[in-house]
């Protein structure tokens, strides 16, 4: 079965608009992409979406890129993943390059030069904000292990410096082995 | 050009292949080679470059390739970074939702996470650490224990901003610009204070 062109045209569109009106990034895309592709053009069901987010989300990179993707091949094979992917990263990719061209000059100018420096403690609380908040979190079902994890991760990049590349592989080496053995155990998570 | 080029599509590489857990996630992954490893932004620089991302739309992974690559090498390094970026995306996307739809099982998936989890909280808590320094004491912030030095004004920001987000869970974007707002109104009127 050919795609029709009208399809390409529409899901490019309707990336390009999501990813141009979505603020906050993340998981707020997922269900603006529900409401355009489930409710409003009825291209996928509601589970899929929902399969397609936690996959996203399970992948490495932006899930916004990744929700694409797995929309954009649903829907029209790998140029339809491809014609997404675009949709997706174009917006950001216009919108940051100008901001980076007028960077310096921007930077220069006395009143944005003391707003960002303002920003500065704002955007300080909004991470330390998410950052108990994903703690809180992470800690909901068990104490013990992720409090472990944390400090032991912390302590390693904040005051050894350690690669961030190695303490990624080793948490998945952990990951693996943990699953490993309670799946020998006969258990559950 | 070519070596920057090349350098510039690696780094964003790393970041698009070991972001995992979504936005913030990357945020250390970007400082550690944007900042530590290859100098292209000072923190005060990538602290900015937060900033923008949090009030722009778009992920901020692809934010800050096409931010740190149009600096580097013009709108190629933008095109490159940002394709360096999503390349790992697109491979392990398609392998894990290919696993996902011939075994219909994610525990191993689930697993790992449930053990990577942990690991990005501490990675965000640090590079939020880092920020936090900076604003209190500026570029050198390796005098931590000089507490007569502390920048007055961000440290009221930091408190309310922070107090305010934990008991009423503003919008990010709003937390931002009142802080920008009431902040850079107070460092025009007395410049002495940053």
């Amino acid at each position: 079965m050919k795609t029709p062109l009208k399809v390409y045209w529409k899901l490019f569109r309707s990336t390009f608009h999501l990813s141009a009106f979505t603020f906050g990034g993340g998981f707020v895309i997922v269900p603006l992409m529900k409401k355009k592709f489930v409710d409003e053009l009825g291209w996928m069901k509601e589970d899929e979406m929902l399969n397609f987010a936690a996959l996203a989300q399970s992948s490495p990179g932006a899930t916004s890129v990744n929700v694409s993707i797995l929309v954009g091949y649903r829907i029209a094979g790998v140029p339809g993943a491809a014609v997404a992917i675009l949709g997706t990263i174009l917006p950001p990719l216009i919108l940051l390059s100008m901001i980076s061209m007028f960077y310096q000059w921007f930077r220069e100018n006395l009143v944005i030069a003391a707003v960002l420096k303002a920003m500065q403690a704002g955007i300080a609380a909004v991470i330390a904000d998410i950052a108990v908040n994903m703690g809180r979190n992470v800690t909901r079902e068990e104490r013990l292990f992720p409090w472990i994890m944390m400090i032991a991760i912390f302590i390693a990049v904040h005051f050894f410096q350690v690669n961030v590349l190695y303490l990624i592989l080793a948490s998945i080496l952990v990951g693996i082995l943990r699953t490993l053995w309670r799946e020998k155990r006969g258990n559950t998570l | 050009m070519t070596i920057t080029l090349l350098k510039l599509f690696w780094s964003f590489f790393q970041v698009g292949l070991l972001s995992i857990g979504g936005g913030y996630a990357a945020m250390p992954l970007i400082q550690e080679q944007v900042v530590q490893r290859n100098g292209w932004l000072t923190l005060a620089e990538f602290t900015d470059l937060i900033t923008i991302a949090e009030m722009t739309p778009g992920p901020i992974t692809i934010n800050s390739s096409t931010f740190v690559g149009i600096r580097i090498a013009g709108m190629p390094g933008a095109i490159v970074a940002t394709l360096g970026c999503i390349l790992p995306s697109c491979v392990i996307v398609s392998l894990l939702a290919h696993f996902y739809f011939k075994y219909q099982n994610l525990l191993m998936i689930q697993g790992i996470l449930k053990s990577l989890c942990p690991t990005v909280v501490a990675l965000i808590a640090s590079a939020g650490l880092s920020i936090l320094l900076l604003c209190l004491w500026g570029e050198d912030s390796i005098s931590v224990s000089l507490l007569q030095k502390i920048n007055p004004v961000s440290l009221v920001l930091f408190v309310s901003a922070f107090v305010w987000l934990r008991r009423k869970k503003p919008s990010p974007i709003l937390v931002m610009m009142v802080t920008g707002f009431f902040g850079g109104a107070v460092y025009l009127m007395f410049p002495n204070l940053g």
